[in-house]
């Protein structure tokens, strides 16, 4: 390949060849979940003794084939379907929220796309809100098809579907509903193989692109499966979650509460202060004063009471560390076995 | 987790949830596992378009069903009729797994014994299934090359809990479908880190990794390690003893990180009314909440997006959790805070990081040992992981070993819910969660768009009942029951059969818990959450 030898597994495909050894082959249709569909073109080579160009995606590796990647006749035709695609769409990255993750742009950029040379065409579909989580501009689709694979075939929520026909043709809901009647669960996962800004999260809009924010691995609170999760900060502010792709246990999927409850983090009804019951009232006071009045009552109790009389009950939504010092507090320091956590819920 | 614990050695999972897709028959019994546990049921309804077959038992029609090949529709509360019936006609027909029984296992006769008295007709009339349904179910189990048992808190929010979840672990047992990949019983844990409390030894009985603190050893263990002259023997309270205790006035002080029992604890008033006894209300927790208006002193924690440390996943795999931004206010670690306590009451812990925390927890804790944070950076590691060479364990009992030597079965008998319906009170009321919300909604109703999907509370009520009532989809009703009553919207699905009724505890406008009963197993100390009395009238 590009004149490299390389070796490789029976029935592995030119592009994972190519990506395994750093070779850059761009795909808009192809996402290593939803795997090959055949829809964009966009990664051919040139292969010798073959006719025409080949999809790299779908041409599995032989022995002896000799690959071309980038020949001229390889970038005319990618740089001919980008700018088909930026003609077919509304796609003004400037005010898009996809802008810098966008892999539309990332491939026109590498191209040396600066405009279409094709006419735009008018497409101005409506733009559905209808979902308090997600947006949906199919004003900027490119037909991948990544999001119908991956609501179907993945989380098989079998909510979406490529509709209509030629110019028309579009991603819709059910019956073409609005998304947010539809029978849609608001997993995200459409969102998040999107290779445009024709699906974006609505809580996110306006908060931040792509080059603006830190990104941190870490576990899902919710429920058991333990989801890995990428929180996206600006400003001390998380404003977007994904799902970790590649990794056990979810491998990038994510349900509506992993993806999108994660703004109680900054809610102003958060506590800020210890309080302590003064007259009957709950005040702010200093951590000194909170921790020493809880200590000393703690420990009076301890003596005339006993240890017995003191009991504990942990927090499932903790992490580990937390528990066992919460353990460790309640058998070391106060000496009793009374700790217990709702083990049911 | 005390049932599986006893037939099999460890509470937890037996298997890995990448496993699922490959598990030929999927036997998902009283979990609601699209909703509950969404990511779970990804690979369930992958599993289904690869040609696996899905069989759901649950008394509602959960939106699961819809991939499901066979539904079977048992009344709440008549699990272990149903299990034994279904073990019953296993054996009648030789499909039990004779070569692992007598190999592996403990208690066959006792198990055959008790179950031959449940034949399906004597357990249909139990469950309200036809004899033939069970037989159908007993010859998909029986039959398969494996099954994967997959249960959530249908099963153990009983008051035979403990007995529920042995009767899954039996079926398996005697299926042989332990000790192999996409096979098992598999519990699949509500909240983010239940398995790692349990793990860590938030637990009356046991120290981390489930070390007994019955046993003189395990204590001078600990005692040594933590220069601690002597560590408490007997056994400690659990949670509706401890409630109990305030009410006799045994218990003075409460401790509570981050539980709001007012919202998940059964028969609210009760709750209530120790809550205001108590002499001393310690709440640490990241909102003010219903539980909290009750404390003497609150002390603010930090959430998991503003700590370090780990979660344990519902597979036994140890995740790491990372800080991303800054608490708000004052508010601290739960550790720290905790710590805190300990060093003003005269033992200081002397921790500065949560992984220096964790070092300790691996140093006590064989299970865990091979477990630093470093090997963890990328990918979690499942427990049991004995050295920083093991690669941690996808499923159990790979070579037949268990903790207790052998796999024992622990025959059950049937029992009814604590409360059945009557004259007075004719409909159960059985409660659980939805997609759309979480536990007592502390977080998910403070998210944005969450509320815009799911307002309020509402109470499934069958189209039969609702006609026989007069009541319409949308009207309110009143509901009531012996502890309590509660408004709230009604929405007429045949998801409920007749004579059953379905609410969640997120809502504290209207939340199940002012009229859940507070009877619970006697050897987990689960209540009953699952089943009720109640009546409906038209508000
Ligand atoms: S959010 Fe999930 S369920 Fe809804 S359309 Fe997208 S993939 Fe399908
Ligand atoms: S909405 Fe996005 S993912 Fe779906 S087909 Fe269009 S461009 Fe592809
Ligand atoms: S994303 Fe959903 S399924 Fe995954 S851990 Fe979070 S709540 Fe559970």
């Amino acid at each position: 390949m590009d004149g490299r030898h390389i070796q490789t597994v029976d029935g592995n495909t030119v592009l994972n060849v190519a990506r395994q050894n750093r070779i850059y082959i761009p795909t808009l249709c192809y996402h290593p979940k939803t795997r090959q569909a055949g829809k964009c073109r966009m990664c051919v080579v040139e292969v010798e003794r073959m006719p025409g160009l080949q999809t790299a995606c779908s041409l599995a590796a032989r022995e002896g084939m000799v690959i071309h990647t980038s020949t001229q006749r390889v970038v005319e035709t990618r740089k001919m379907i980008v700018e088909l695609l930026l003609a077919n769409g509304k796609h003004n990255c400037i005010a898009c929220e996809a802008n810098g993750a966008c892999e539309l742009q990332e491939v026109a950029y590498r191209l040396g796309i600066e405009k279409p040379s094709f006419p735009i065409a008018e497409r101005d579909m409506p733009v559905d809100t209808s979902c308090p989580m997600i947006i949906r501009d199919m004003n900027k689709c490119i037909h991948c098809y990544r999001c119908v694979n991956g609501c179907n075939n993945i989380v098989v929520n079998e909510v979406l579907e490529m509709g209509y026909r030629g110019s028309r043709m579009t991603v819709v809901c059910d019956t073409d509903k609005p998304m947010g009647e539809s029978s849609c669960v608001v997993c995200g996962e459409c969102v998040q193989l999107c290779p445009t800004g024709a699906l974006v999260e609505k809580k996110a809009m306006g908060k931040g692109r792509e080059w603006d924010t830190n990104q941190t691995r870490t576990t899902c609170p919710y429920c058991g499966v333990g989801c890995q999760i990428r929180l996206h900060v600006r400003d001390n502010e998380i404003i977007k979650v994904t799902g970790e792709e590649n990794v056990e246990p979810n491998f990038g999927t994510l349900c509506v509460k992993g993806r999108f409850g994660y703004d109680f983090v900054h809610s102003p009804h958060r506590l800020r202060k210890p309080l302590l019951r003064k007259n009957g009232r709950l005040e702010e006071v200093s951590w000194d004063a909170a921790l020493d009045f809880t200590a000393e009552k703690l420990l009076e109790i301890k003596k005339t009471s006993g240890p017995g009389s003191i009991v504990g009950i942990g927090c499932a939504r903790s992490t580990n560390e937390s528990n066992y010092v919460m353990m460790k507090f309640m058998r070391a320091v106060v000496g009793t076995n009374n700790v217990d956590h709702c083990a049911r819920t | 987790m005390a049932g599986l614990a006893s037939t099999l050695g460890a509470g937890a999972m037996t298997n890995s949830i990448r496993e699922i897709e490959d598990v030929p028959v999927i036997f998902v019994i009283g979990s609601n596992t699209t909703e509950s546990h969404p990511v779970v049921s990804y690979f369930m309804k992958r599993a289904v378009k690869k040609g696996s077959r899905l069989i759901v038992a649950d008394p509602r029609r959960i939106d699961l069903t819809r991939w499901a090949t066979r539904h079977f529709q048992h009344r709440v509360g008549s699990d272990i009729a149903f299990l034994n019936a279904v073990m019953n006609e296993i054996i009648r027909n030789g499909w039990h797994d004779r070569d692992f029984i007598e190999k592996h296992t403990e208690g066959f006769e006792q198990l055959r014994e008790t179950v031959s008295r449940y034949t399906p007709e004597y357990a249909g009339e139990i469950c309200g299934l036809r004899a033939d349904e069970i037989r159908e179910l007993a010859r998909i189990l029986g039959t398969a090359e494996k099954v994967g048992l997959f249960y959530t808190l249908g099963i153990t929010e009983h008051i035979t809990g403990t007995d529920n979840v042995r009767s899954c672990a039996n079926l398996q047992i005697l299926l042989g479908n332990i000790g192999k990949a996409s096979a098992g019983v598999n519990p699949l844990r509500g909240q983010n880190n239940v398995q790692g409390a349990c793990d860590m030894g938030v637990l009356p009985d046991v120290y981390t990794g489930y070390q007994k603190a019955a046993f003189p050893d395990v204590r001078r263990k600990f005692e040594a390690a933590w220069g601690i002259e002597k560590l408490p023997d007997g056994e400690g309270t659990k949670i509706p003893a401890m409630f109990d205790g305030i009410h006799h006035g045994d218990v003075r002080a409460l401790y509570l990180i981050g539980e709001n029992v007012v919202m998940s604890e059964p028969n609210q008033a009760h709750t209530v009314s120790a809550l205001k006894k108590v002499d001393l209300l310690i709440v640490q927790d990241i909102f003010m909440n219903e539980t909290a208006e009750h404390a003497h002193v609150i002390l603010p924690a930090a959430c998991f997006a503003e700590t370090e440390g780990t979660f344990t996943n519902t597979e036994r795999r140890v995740q790491r959790v990372r800080k991303a931004v800054e608490p708000p206010g004052l508010a601290r670690d739960d550790w720290w805070i905790t710590a805190e306590l300990a060093r003003r009451m005269g033992y200081d812990m002397g921790y500065t990081s949560a992984e220096q925390i964790w070092e300790e927890i691996r140093s006590v804790t064989p299970s865990m040992s091979g477990i630093a944070y470093r090997r963890i950076d990328h990918k979690g590691l499942q427990w049991p992981c004995t050295d920083e060479q093991h690669s941690g364990t996808c499923y159990l009992y790979c070579d037949n070993v268990f903790p207790c030597g052998k796999a024992t079965f622990r025959p059950a008998e049937w029992k009814p819910p604590a409360e059945v319906p009557d004259e007075e009170y004719p409909f159960v009321l059985t409660t659980g969660r939805r997609l759309w919300q979480y536990h007592t909604g502390t977080q998910t109703r403070k998210s944005g768009g969450f509320n815009d999907i799911c307002p309020e509370e509402m109470i499934e009520v069958n189209p039969d009942d609702a006609r026989g009532l007069d009541i319409r989809d949308g009207d309110y009703v009143f509901v009531f029951s012996r502890r309590g009553r509660l408004k709230v919207k009604a929405w007429v699905t045949d998801r409920v059969t007749p004579g059953l009724c379905f609410m969640t505890f997120h809502f504290s406008e209207a939340c199940a818990n002012v009229v859940t009963n507070n009877a619970f197993d006697p050897i987990a100390g689960t209540a009953e959450y699952k089943a009720c009395a109640i009546r409906l009238e038209r508000a």
